[in-house]
């Protein structure tokens, strides 16, 4: 591990101090800390490699999701402002899951817009509303550290393994959001220089469908098989995605033969900085990524 | 036929309101439409429901699938030339239609978002089990996804026990509010 920070260390030297310590309050979201649980602890471990301090948002609660703002306004409207609240004073707010991170974005965003609701919020929570707050996107992290300095021979490390990088709908933002941040191409850029072979494909930012998987299974089912096929027939191995909705719809509402597994971006960053904690993370995947990644000697067990 | 009534902008007016849309905005280039990835399961395409908007055609518009099927992907509203929040539409139409208690398109789905809005209030998160549990029993339908089910236990993707907040009141609070 230590040898791995290497290039860090000069870099170091050469400004005379450690790089700073980066720190986050997190908020996972309930399906990153349910059914996304090894999106989580890959996330955590890659973090906690990167020298990025993340501490879970004390006593968060459900940003309110589709469910929230499809019937109900005012639960709409107060779920994520409850969350705002509770972000300590001057702490940025990281959120991994892109579906929390509009919720939450647009209802800051709202606040900081409209006086009365802002007025509403200090009385509401007893606070004043902090207007720096920061709100961002795992993504964005890759704009503060470049996950390559951290180890040695990064080009090599993923053994052009051919990855085809889904988004999903985590592109698409509401008017409201579209002169923030676009994420386009952070997981295409990343995983390249850690030596993956990307693979782009028409269906990379189609929606996955969320919650018709449940309700209306057989649509959900046709974007599925799309998604899906579409990059088996452009030549890739493995799918990965940063959104832990879509990695469950992609693998179970999938009918496609021999679907070839999705992992999420979490676990091939770790997997790339040797960590071998995918046995903590790999059984809880419906389509085994294993045997594809063994054949690619990328895991040895 | 349309047959249009006196108060044919009342229904562009009040959705105005509950979503902040100009729908004089609207270009019909479909757009919405070319780009959802979910229109064949909608028995009117994004642009026309806009359209129902801008003749006023209320009972259409809140009995229409569409509002229902769309998930709120922003996938047709960051490509729309005019910038309009159409997933903020369909959330005024479907709030709207459960007001006036008109027939609902597609019951499943909202059955699904009121279970999900249950273990909230419960919980203050979601908890996957207990929705789909309800979710199937109000369906009378606990035989369709039962091996997916089990396999999602196994897998560990469903946890038996929910993640809960702490502060019980605060979320009791948020739910009392209307």
């Amino acid at each position: 591990m230590k040898k791995s920070f290497k290039k860090n260390k000069i870099k170091a030297n050469k400004t005379g101090h450690q790089p700073e310590r980066l720190k986050f309050s997190f908020f996972p979201g309930c399906s990153l800390k349910a059914s996304g649980h090894e999106n989580t602890l890959s996330l955590l471990k890659f973090c906690d490699r990167m020298n990025i301090e993340l501490t879970e948002l004390e006593d968060w609660n459900c940003c309110g999701s589709s469910s929230a703002h499809s019937i109900d306004h005012n639960i709409a409207k107060y779920l994520p402002m409850r969350n705002i609240s509770l972000v300590p004073k001057g702490m940025p707010l990281l959120i991994a899951c892109p579906s929390c991170l509009i919720r939450m974005k647009s209802m800051y965003s709202k606040i900081k817009n409209d006086d009365v609701l802002k007025q509403e919020y200090e009385e509401q929570w007893e606070q004043p509303f902090d207007e720096d707050l920061e709100i961002i996107h795992f993504f964005e992290i890759f704009n503060l550290i470049h996950v390559e300095n951290y180890i040695d021979h990064a080009r090599e490390r993923l053994k052009k393994l051919k990855v085809a990088p889904y988004y999903g709908c985590m592109l698409s933002m509401p008017p409201d959001l579209r002169f923030e941040k676009n994420y386009s191409g952070v997981m295409e850029q990343t995983l390249e220089r850690l030596g993956a072979d990307i693979i782009p494909f028409g269906y990379s930012t189609q929606c996955c469908g969320t919650y018709l998987s449940v309700a209306k299974p057989q649509l959900a089912q046709k974007v599925v098989n799309q998604i899906v096929s579409g990059a088996m027939e452009a030549g890739a191995e493995c799918m990965v995605t940063a959104c832990a909705m879509c990695h469950l719809n992609l693998e179970i509402r999938c009918t496609v033969k021999n679907p070839i597994p999705t992992l999420h971006f979490s676990e091939l960053l770790s997997m790339a900085l040797g960590e071998e904690d995918q046995k903590k993370w790999f059984p809880r995947h419906i389509v085994d990524p294993v045997p594809l990644l063994k054949k690619r000697g990328l895991i040895s067990s | 036929m349309i047959k249009l009534g006196h108060n044919q902008d009342e229904l562009a007016k009040e959705i105005k309101a509950r979503s902040g849309i100009n729908f004089n905005a609207c270009l019909h280039c479909r757009t919405c439409t070319n780009s959802c990835p979910f229109v064949e399961g909608m028995d009117y395409a994004p642009n026309a429901v806009i359209r129902l908007i801008q003749l006023g055609q209320e009972d259409a518009a809140l009995k229409c699938s569409t509002i229902w099927i769309c998930v709120g992907c922003n996938t047709c509203c960051s490509y729309c030339p005019m910038a309009i929040d159409i997933p903020a539409v369909m959330d005024g139409l479907r709030h709207k239609a459960i007001e006036k208690g008109v027939k609902i398109a597609e019951p499943d789905v909202l059955n699904f978002h009121t279970e999900v809005l249950n273990t909230v209030k419960k919980y203050g998160r979601t908890h996957k089990l207990e929705i789909m549990m309800r979710y199937k029993l109000k369906k009378m339908d606990l035989l369709s996804d039962m091996g997916l089910g089990l396999n999602m236990l196994k897998k560990r993707k469903l946890d038996l026990t929910p993640s809960k907040v702490k502060d019980k009141k605060a979320i009791e609070k948020i739910f009392q509010k209307k």
